[in-house]
This record gives structure tokens, C-alpha cells and sequence, in this order.
């Protein structure tokens, strides 16, 4: 991707439209920090494409002044594969919600992250459909009460980091919603990684799923129930950072620095760079504490990368330039 | 001059000849057909084929369903549709004997591999006696050759061969006897195998072995009384080849990408019988295409709008269940109005309905198979070959009038093949494009230009003209968003006074054999063979009161169709489906109330069916 000498501040990437999420959405949240991490990546305005699929998250491209389509319901993931393959100098977002890639989008969402094709797909997880008011989601909680189970969720949910590094995920990362420092940098590596890249954020829904996510996000809990793993650091946790983990045969456990004799040289290190899978998917599952930062940074092939190489490789070896050669090659014959 | 390979012997001239190769799907049927149509067309012949084989790819050996059949129609004369009555069967085995001694005219000929009518093989064939011994054919006149041992005979001093080998090179002789009786020299086919064997000098040598022997038995064989010549048919002058219409297809696409400057994306998933395409645009790296096989039809579609976006020539590749897939994201390439093609190579329907037949029923999907109304260009190929023409015409209106547009060929056409004049892209019309290469003043996504009303198309990657589109309703101006009533009503008459006036850019409709009169035969896409055929035959018998109206623009129609259509008397809409023209013809056109030729059996229009209709209505 070509860089650009030009700077730019947040205000260059706000459209002239009103936004129009409820008030108090944490989307609010990441489109402030996504207009913050923009000027920070060094990528051309003009090179900037968001694609989205459909639900609330799914309005986001119309508020950014980039280049940018709305799609339909699910399908963000593939035309964003189609822009990216048409023209790979261009730095491509796809903006999806929880029903929108894991429900009806379900295929896309796991073969664009299979063919490791480079953009960065930001996930709004809500655990709820919002836009068509309040039915339970791929995420939803077994029991959670909606306008479509009102009787209680029967239905288990995904794991979005699970099921991402299921389809072999290069680059997984979670943040919660009411962290936007953390989001912007997480956005910025994002799109320093070459490859696909998935970031799931914790999205409070103001309106129809309320504090899904306050007993690890709230400002009083979060550093007691959330571990922001950093790429070669311990992982370390709590307010008092007295928290770590360690690996007890094939489960992760919570220790307590000082007691047992525990220090910090006992606590696992962060090794997102990793190519098995295993301790990610560990930290992915993991309830206590949450983790969040970017869990996988695998660094692969990508698929242009396999494509382009492919196709010098024919060009090479072929005497076709121009579609007459072909078109006259082989059994042909005159009539006079 | 005609060199005849077999001068001295007794030999009759014939205007065409109609072959068909049948046997087992692993016989080699549909190989053995390919080479003798292009044998006849380096001849100098018209051809015409029409490959006809079962669903499942090795189903049981000897099986009535597992008969694979290539049909060709060679001419001196034009010739175009594979023909439906067979003038020579060559059956290697009783079940495709069975299956097809319905095609054979009586009194005509019929070569038979005599080692396969075995016992096992008459019951699979559910013969319950031999019919080359129960006076089954005596109205024919049947050549019995034991094949499977002649090719072992001929194989015998070659070292190293496997059975396996040995039998399936039988197909070869069989070809060999062909050859000779039409006077077709054997050296296409002895230097195809010199390239496909290339690797493996043993099987070069085998199989000309074969064919040589098949065709020198046929010459000492005092069974075949005769052979027959087919002179070379009067063809405008060029460079010619013989080509597929799938082929075509992919190839119309290169040269409008080369054309247009721009470059090929092609977005597909597999389904028969459109994956030819896929198979051979991918071939094609070295000219920068880029083929992705998608996940499923509408990542197909939609990785092709995104494409588009991005500024390249886009288009997908599918069959009728395809296409229904493909709806939701058709819907969304007409609202953010960009150019897109869809191939529709119909199939039998409905739901997976007949995978490998040929029929003519996705018009009215291809027409109206979307949410609310979204009109698009709707184009309809014609021949195998003029798939070129058409791909590369779909393409060029796609690009011109930003939108997307549905090419409908069919099964029949995409597979069946004949020549092609070869053209050079230099040679042909230039493409336009809509695209903004810098930002203007005042610039908006949705400005049109206004004899065409397509909108300017601002890539990705250009500075200043950054800007969204969705399949939400937009502004007439600025494309953002709009829920304003008056502008969602003036959006939906613009998208389709846009496709109205692409009648401006396309040619009118020609009535061919007769400008007036009591009778128009009226067809669209792949049955113009079977038509035309069926309407010159009864001008030559000298009837002057019957025309003949071939449509390949369907949305819109050609400006004239109205006026051409009130200059007959009567009407009769001829398609494989049951009245899908013949009911748009009439939305179209009010009081018009045509006959209809309908036919939906999966297969295409015969020769005497509709001589015999057309007569009926005639008298």
C-alpha cells in the first residue's frame, strides 16, 4: 500500500452525514476512534474503502468520507474480496455485526479469513439484532430473553475469536466497546498486518440488549475481569496487576503473584505470533478473565500474494500478449 | 478442389450428413465426436455439434442410463443445428443402440461393435434378444464389425500396453471407418494425439495404429458398399476455427476487457452447465485475468460488484439455480447502477431440474427474478459462436450504461460447437467508459450523462471523489441516502428510462425471408438454428408468405418490434419453455395476441416438428 506524506486529522475522514445510532451506542465509540487511527496509519484518504453488509454497525461507511458501499445482509466480506482483488493498493474495512457475519453471512465470514485475503474486518458484537428491533443473535446467551425468544435463548452461541481461528484466522483481536485508546491501536496494527484481519468488539446495545457486556467492561470491574494481552508480555492482570496466568496441564490458570511463591517469571508470555492455534483458542474461550489486545498476529501468505506470484509466473511461460494470439493459435484454417 | 483420399472407389455426393457416436460414458464418445467435427471443419465444412451425455460421470458400464452420444452435422451447405434425424449411428454397445436407434432414418446406416452385444450386456441394455439377430433393424443398413478384437489385432506387436489400453482405444477405430467413409484424411487426428500423448510416445503410436487400421478395414470392407463426399461449404472468406459457445463466451469477455482497457474479474461458483467458462477464463492469467472461485453463487455475484467498484470489468457466471441465488445481489448492482455481467447458461428447470438439458425457462426470472422493480439490460446469444459476439456486447452495454446486464445462452449452445470466423480485436466496436479520472467541480455520483442516463463511475484510488453507494434508495444527486417519497418514485422511473433508452444504442429487429405475409415465426436465443433451418427450408419449397424474427435483445426490445410484428397476419412465438417471449410480446404490445410452438422435454427444437407446424399454419 502506498503511504503518503500528507497528515491528516480525525475531521478529514467525517462525512457530511448525520450520524443517526441512539445515543449512547458505543459505535459512536468506534467510529471516533476508527477516524483517530486513520491519519496514524499513513494510508491515502483516497485509498480508503469500507464495505458493510447490513444492520446498525452496517450504517458506518455512510459517516466516513472514504470511498465506501452499503451492501446487502451478510455479503460485506465478499464484495470487500472483490475489491481487494481488483486493487490491491487499497486499504480495505469491512463493517459487520454479529447476525450480519455469523448468521447469514456465516460463509463469507469464515472462507474471506481462510484465504488470508488482506483487509480488516471489525466486528460489532452486540449479542442481539438491533436494526430489525431486538431478536437473539448468533451470540445471543443460552436463556437471554428477546423479542424472539421471549421464553429464553435455546439456541448456544459462537465464539466469534473461536470460530474465526476454526477458519484459520491469522490475525484475531478483541476489545470492548468503552476503550477507545485501546481500539485505535488495535485498528492501527490491524492494518499494518498483512493479511485478513478480524477485530471483535464488545459493543454495548443501548437500546435492546443493555449491559451485555458490564461485568467485564465496566469501569469499576474491567481491570479485574479483563487481560489485555501484548505480544511478548506476561500476562498480567487486576487492578493491583497481582493477576497472572499460567498453564496447568492443558487449561490456563489464574494465579496470584507472591502467593505459592508465584512471580512473574512463572506467567505465561504472550506469543501472538505463533502459528499454533492452541493457546489462542485457549485465551479466546476464556471467561476469567476476559481476554482482550490482539491474541493472534500470525504472519502468512496472503492470497494476492499467491495470485500475483501465479500469474507472473504464467506470464512468463506464455506467448500470449494480446487476445489475437490466442484466438489465432492452434487449429485454425482459411477459407478464401 | 475436393482431393479425394479414395479415388476409384463408388462415391456419392451429398449437401450434409448427420453422425451420431454413442456408447458407454467412458467409451471416448464425446472425443471421438470432437475430432471428426474438426477434421470436417479444417475440411472446409459447416458443423455443427451437439454432445448429449448423463449427469453422473462414470455411471455403471453398459447401463441405458449411462449412454454418452455426440452428435455432428457436417454440410456443404449451411448447417445450422446438429440435425435430428441420424444419417450414420456408430453404437459400441446395445445400450446406446437402444437409446438412440430412434434418431435413425430408415434405410440409413448404422455401425455396430459386435464383441459388446454379449449376453451381460443385452440384459443391462434390457434387450430380451440380440437385436442385431431378431430382424430389429432390418430397415437399416447395419455394419457389424467386431471392434474391441480388430483393436487388439491391431495392437498386437506394439509392446508394453495394458487391456485397459487396448480397450478403450476402440473408440479410435470406430473413427478410423468414419473417416473413410466421408473421405476425411486421418491427419488432424494423428497430430492431435502427437500433442495430447506428447509425454507418452506409446500411446501416440497405439492410437494412430487404431485409427489407421479402422480406416483401411473400412476400405477393404466389402460391407460399406459406398462412401459418400461432402464438398466444402461456400463460408464468407477468413481465418476459421472451431470453437464452443462456452469457449466464446469467456473469449468475448477477453477481448472486451482488452477493448475496454480494463480488467477482467471474474466472480463464480461451479454448477454445470456454465463452469466451462470458469474453467476457461482461468486458464488465462497470462492476459491478467482474474477468475475466483467462490465460496458459493452469491459471494460469486457480490466479490464481482466489489470489483466493479474497484474498477474492474466484472461479471459472474451461473445456471438458473444460480441465478436465483444471485437475485438479492443483481438488485443491489442495479441500484448502485455499476456495470456487471451475468451469464444465465439456462438448464432444465425448475429447482435442479435437468443439469445437463437444454430449455429456454429463465427469461421471465432473468427479466423479473428481483425485490421491487429492477429492471436490467436483458441479451440473449443465438449460436455457439456468436457467444463471442454477444459476451463481448454485454460487456460493452454494461460499461456504457452502468448497469448490470443478464446474457442468457443455454445448454445447447454453450456446449454444442461450430465454426467460427475468427475476429481481431482491433476489428471491433470500441467500448466507452463512464469512469471520472479526476475530481471535477460540483462532481456527484449520481450525475448522468444524458442520452444514456448512466451515472459517472468514480474509482477507488482517486483523489477528491470519495463517496458511498448502497442498496439503500439514494439521492437523485448526491446518491447519499433518501427516504424523501417524490425522489424514491423519480429514482424508479429514471432506473428504468435508462434501460428504455438503450433501444437507442441497439439494432432493430429484421424480418428474414419475407417482410410481410401471413406467418411470423418468432424465436429468441439458442433455437435460431432449429428456426432458421425450418423457415429457409420452406422458402426454398417457395413459400413467400412466412418470415422468420430471431430476437437477442429481450429488455430492452429493438425500437422497430411493434411495427415488424403488425406486418403478418399471424404469429407463432416458438420457444423451449411454456410462453415465456410470447407473454413479455404481449405486456409489450397490447392486442397482440400470438400462437406458440412450445416445447419442454429438455431438449432443443427438431427440424420436422416444425416444418410440419409451420405447414399447418401455411395451408
Amino acid at each position: 500500500m502506498e503511504t503518503t506524506a500528507q497528515k491528516y486529522t480525525f475531521k478529514d475522514f467525517a462525512s457530511d452525514q448525520e450520524v443517526r445510532w441512539c445515543p449512547g451506542c458505543d459505535d459512536y465509540v468506534i467510529l471516533r476512534a476508527m477516524q483517530k487511527a486513520l491519519p496514524e496509519m499513513g494510508v491515502k484518504k483516497e485509498d480508503v474503502v469500507f464495505i458493510s453488509g447490513i444492520g446498525c454497525s452496517s450504517r458506518f461507511p455512510y459517516y466516513m468520507d472514504t470511498y465506501g458501499m452499503h451492501g446487502i445482509h451478510g455479503r460485506a466480506a465478499a464484495i470487500a474480496s472483490g475489491v481487494k482483488l481488483a486493487n490491491t493498493d487499497l486499504s480495505v474495512w469491512v463493517i459487520t455485526g454479529d447476525g450480519d457475519s455469523m448468521a447469514i453471512g456465516g460463509n463469507h465470514f469464515i472462507h474471506v479469513l481462510r484465504r488470508n485475503i488482506d483487509l480488516n474486518m471489525i466486528l460489532f458484537n452486540n449479542k442481539i439484532y438491533g436494526l430489525t428491533k431486538g431478536q437473539f443473535s448468533p451470540t445471543s446467551s443460552v436463556g437471554q430473553k428477546t423479542k424472539s425468544s421471549p421464553h429464553g435463548n435455546t439456541q448456544p452461541p459462537f465464539s466469534a475469536g473461536e470460530l474465526a481461528i476454526g477458519a484459520q484466522a491469522r490475525f484475531f483481536a478483541r476489545v470492548a466497546g468503552n476503550t477507545p485508546k485501546e481500539m485505535t491501536q488495535i485498528f492501527v496494527d490491524a492494518e499494518k498486518f498483512n493479511g485478513t484481519t478480524l477485530i471483535e468488539v464488545l459493543q454495548n446495545c443501548v437500546i435492546f440488549n443493555d449491559g451485555c457486556f458490564t461485568q467485564f467492561t465496566d469501569k469499576t470491574v474491567r481491570e479485574d475481569k479483563q487481560l489485555h494481552v501484548e505480544h511478548g508480555k506476561p500476562m498480567i492482570f487486576g487492578k493491583n496487576k497481582d493477576k497472572g496466568l499460567v498453564l496447568n496441564g492443558l487449561k490456563l490458570e489464574v494465579v496470584t503473584l507472591g502467593e505459592n511463591g508465584i512471580t512473574e517469571d512463572d506467567l505465561l508470555v504472550h506469543d501472538a505470533h505463533e502459528q499454533d492455534p492452541t493457546l489462542h483458542q485457549m485465551l479466546v474461550r476464556l471467561q476469567y478473565p476476559l481476554v482482550t489486545g490482539i491474541i493472534r498476529s500470525f504472519d502468512d501468505v496472503t492470497l494476492e500474494e499467491r495470485e500475483d506470484s501465479l500469474t507472473e509466473q504464467v506470464k512468463a511461460n506464455s506467448n500470449f500478449v494480446k487476445t489475437d494470439d490466442l484466438f489465432f493459435s492452434g487449429e485454425t484454417y482459411k477459407v478464401d | 478442389m475436393i482431393k479425394l483420399e479414395n479415388e476409384g472407389t463408388e462415391s456419392t455426393a451429398l449437401e450434409a450428413v448427420v453422425v451420431r457416436f454413442v456408447g458407454d460414458s467412458g467409451d471416448g464418445m464425446q472425443l471421438t465426436g470432437t475430432q471428426f467435427s474438426d477434421t470436417s471443419a479444417m475440411f472446409g465444412n459447416d458443423v455443427a455439434t451437439f454432445p448429449n451425455y448423463p449427469s453422473e460421470i462414470r455411471a455403471p458400464q453398459g447401463s441405458l442410463y449411462g449412454v454418452s452420444g455426440f452428435q455432428v452435422h457436417i454440410g456443404s451447405i449451411e448447417v445450422s443445428t446438429p440435425g435430428d434425424n441420424v444419417d450414420l449411428l456408430v453404437a459400441m454397445n446395445p445400450a446406446g443402440l437402444k437409446t438412440n436407434l430412434y434418431a435413425v432414418k430408415p434405410g440409413h446406416t448404422i455401425i455396430v461393435d459386435t464383441d459388446s452385444f454379449t449376453k451381460k450386456n443385452l440384459d443391462k441394455a434390457e434387450y430380451d434378444s440380440n437385436p442385431l439377430e431378431d430382424g430389429t433393424l432390418e430397415n437399416y443398413r447395419v455394419i457389424e464389425v467386431a471392434m474391441s478384437s480388430l483393436t487388439k489385432e491391431a495392437l498386437r506387436d506394439v509392446q508394453g500396453l495394458d487391456n485397459k489400453t487396448i480397450t478403450r482405444s476402440k473408440n479410435m477405430f470406430a473413427l478410423g471407418m468414419v473417416y473413410w467413409m466421408y473421405h476425411r484424411s486421418t491427419e488432424h487426428t494423428i497430430d492431435f494425439f502427437k500433442k495430447k500423448f506428447k509425454s507418452n510416445p506409446l500411446l501416440i503410436e497405439a492410437n494412430t495404429k487404431v485409427l489407421n487400421a479402422g480406416y483401411y478395414f473400412s476400405e477393404t470392407l466389402e460391407l460399406i458398399p459406398n462412401s459418400y463426399t461432402i464438398a466444402p461449404a461456400q463460408m464468407p472468406p477468413g481465418t476459421y476455427r472451431v470453437i464452443m459457445g462456452n469457449t466464446a463466451t469467456a473469449w468475448g469477455f477477453l477481448a472486451a476487457a482488452e477493448k475496454s482497457g480494463l480488467e477482467l474479474f471474474l466472480g463464480s461458483y461451479p454448477i454445470t452447465p456454465a463452469s466451462d467458462i470458469l474453467h476457461e477464463l482461468a486458464k488465462h492469467k497470462h492476459f491478467g485475468v482474474k477468475t475466483f472461485q467462490a465460496e458459493d453463487e452469491i459471494a460469486g455475484i457480490t466479490s464481482a460488484i466489489g470489483a466493479s467498484f474497484a474498477g474492474d470489468l466484472a461479471i459472474t457466471t451461473t445456471s438458473g439455480p444460480g441465478l436465483a441465488l444471485k437475485g438479492e445481489a443483481l438488485g443491489l448492482a442495479m441500484m448502485v447502477e455499476l456495470p456487471l455481467v451475468v451469464v444465465d447458461v439456462q438448464r432444465g428447470g425448475p429447482s435442479t431440474g435437468l443439469p445437463t438439458k437444454t430449455e429456454q425457462s429463465d427469461l421471465l426470472q432473468a427479466m423479473y427474478g428481483r425485490n421491487g422493480e429492477s429492471p436490467i439490460i436483458v441479451i440473449a446469444a443465438s449460436t455457439p459462436a456468436n457467444c463471442f459476439d454477444f459476451a463481448y456486447e454485454a460487456a460493452k452495454l454494461s460499461l456504457e450504461h452502468m448497469t448490470p446486464v443478464i446474457l442468457m445462452t443455454d445448454g445447447y449452445i454453450a456446449n454444442g460447437s461450430a465454426p467460427w470466423k475468427i475476429q481481431s480485436v482491433s476489428e471491433m466496436a470500441e467500448i466507452k467508459n463512464n469512469i471520472v479520472k479526476q475530481a471535477e467541480e460540483n462532481w456527484q455520483p449520481y450525475n448522468r450523462d444524458e442520452p444514456t442516463l448512466a451515472r459517472s463511475w468514480a474509482i477507488p484510488g482517486t483523489p477528491g471523489l470519495e463517496h458511498r453507494v448502497g442498496g439503500l434508495e439514494k439521492d437523485g444527486t448526491t446518491g447519499n441516502v433518501s427516504y424523501v417519497p417524490e425522489n424514491h418514485e423519480y429514482m424508479t422511473k429514471i432506473r428504468a428510462e435508462k434501460i428504455k433508452r438503450v433501444q437507442n444504442y441497439i439494432p432493430e429487429i429484421t424480418a428474414e425471408f419475407a417482410e410481410e405475409g401471413d406467418v411470423l415465426v418468432v424465436g429468441w436465443g439458442g433455437t435460431y438454428g432449429a428456426l432458421h433451418t425450418a423457415v429457409k427450408q420452406l422458402s426454398d419449397e417457395g413459400y413467400s408468405n412466412i418470415g422468420f424474427a430471431h430476437f437477442n435483445y429481450i429488455n430492452p426490445l429493438p425500437k422497430n418490434t411493434g411495427e415488424v410484428l403488425k406486418r403478418f397476419k399471424k404469429i407463432i412465438v416458438c420457444e423451449l419453455n411454456s410462453g415465456q417471449f410470447a407473454k413479455i410480446l404481449k405486456i409489450n404490445f397490447s392486442g397482440l395476441d400470438p400462437l406458440q410452438y412450445n416445447k419442454v422435454q429438455g431438449l432443443p427444437f427438431g427440424n420436422d416438428e416444425l416444418v410440419q407446424k409451420f405447414k399447418q399454419l401455411l395451408a
